[in-house]
């Protein structure tokens, strides 16, 4: 467990600050400095395929995006501003209908400018992935306060 | 609308590609019509829109869209581009995208349009640019690949 971190204060921080997180259920599972895991429900209304009901995969990339984020502060031990470079997703296979989805991430090299970052999406089994993601993060992306003191104000505006 | 079939849904493309009436992809992709999805045709170009909305806020400081939300609605604009301009026999499925992220994306309206870079007969590359108040300033812009047969 990373010092300062806790699962209910983070997830505390989504549900008042971030909408988006908020708005399609993104849950906070765990927080390792090897790497954080984040899942978001099934809904029929994010469904990208009216044939089959598939989720679409924006709802994934918001996923990964969220959790690879997250795993960098956990990482760092603190709350700095970042923003993602570029994102890459592979879709290996569709996600099942009906089923939670899950995303773990892992920051595995961070440098004072830039975080590489690598996530996959799956259900059950991280070894039987649905999407797999590299990523590139600008730390201290600007200059406002950390995320943590500010969802108070930001928490109300939303 | 998940009980449908492949050839409904075939159908449908092709009567909304026939009457030029763009938006009747978001009637049936349930995804579209979360995102708010406005599909226009502008000088023979498709646009599509993304309504500012406080739902998709990710930075609630600055405060700027999720980037999960930016890179979904470049995959969403590749994906009206193919239906909108492509014979299609099945679905397209996604492969892969890159998404780069070039500037935060405010609380605004968000606009995006596709090019192909190259139509195969499996593969199809497309390059999608997001833009908010000035098309010459993207927001980011991605690659993907679909495959459609």
């Amino acid at each position: 467990m990373a010092e300062g971190f806790d699962i209910s204060q983070i997830q505390g921080i989504i549900d008042a600050g971030i909408p988006q997180c908020r708005d399609i259920g993104v849950k906070v599972l765990e927080l390792q400095d090897s790497g954080v895991t984040m899942s978001v429900p099934y809904d029929e209304k994010f469904a990208g395929n009216p044939v089959s009901g598939v989720l679409h995969g924006g709802i994934i990339t918001t996923l990964i995006d969220s959790a690879s984020g997250m795993c960098i502060y956990v990482k760092l031990k603190k709350y700095i501003p970042i923003a993602t470079l570029d994102l890459r997703i592979d879709y290996l296979k569709p996600a099942t209908p009906h089923e939670e989805l899950r995303a773990f991430a892992e920051c595995y090299r961070l440098t004072k400018q830039i975080a590489f970052v690598r996530a996959v999406a799956y259900h059950t089994d991280r070894n039987d992935p649905i999407a797999n993601s590299v990523s590139t993060f600008m730390m201290q992306s600007t200059k406002s306060k950390p995320l943590n003191k500010q969802t108070v104000d930001a928490g109300d505006k939303s | 609308m998940t009980e449908m079939s492949s050839e409904n849904f075939l159908q449908v493309i092709k009567e909304a590609k026939e009457a030029r009436n763009w938006n009747a992809f978001s009637q049936y992709i349930a995804y579209f019509e979360y995102l708010g999805l406005d599909v226009q045709e502008k000088e023979g170009e498709i646009i599509c829109t993304l309504p500012k909305n406080k739902k998709f806020i990710g930075n609630p400081v600055l405060p700027a869209l999720h980037g999960g939300i930016v890179g979904a609605f470049l995959e969403s604009t590749a994906l009206v581009h193919m239906m909108a301009t492509q014979e299609m026999t099945q679905l397209p499925k996604i492969i892969n995208i890159t998404v780069e992220y070039l500037r935060s994306a405010k609380l605004e309206d968000t606009y995006a349009a596709a090019v192909f870079t190259k139509t195969g007969a499996r593969v199809v590359n497309m390059r999608v640019r997001a833009w908010q108040g000035d098309r010459n300033k993207p927001i980011a812009t991605a690659s993907a690949n679909f495959l459609v047969s």
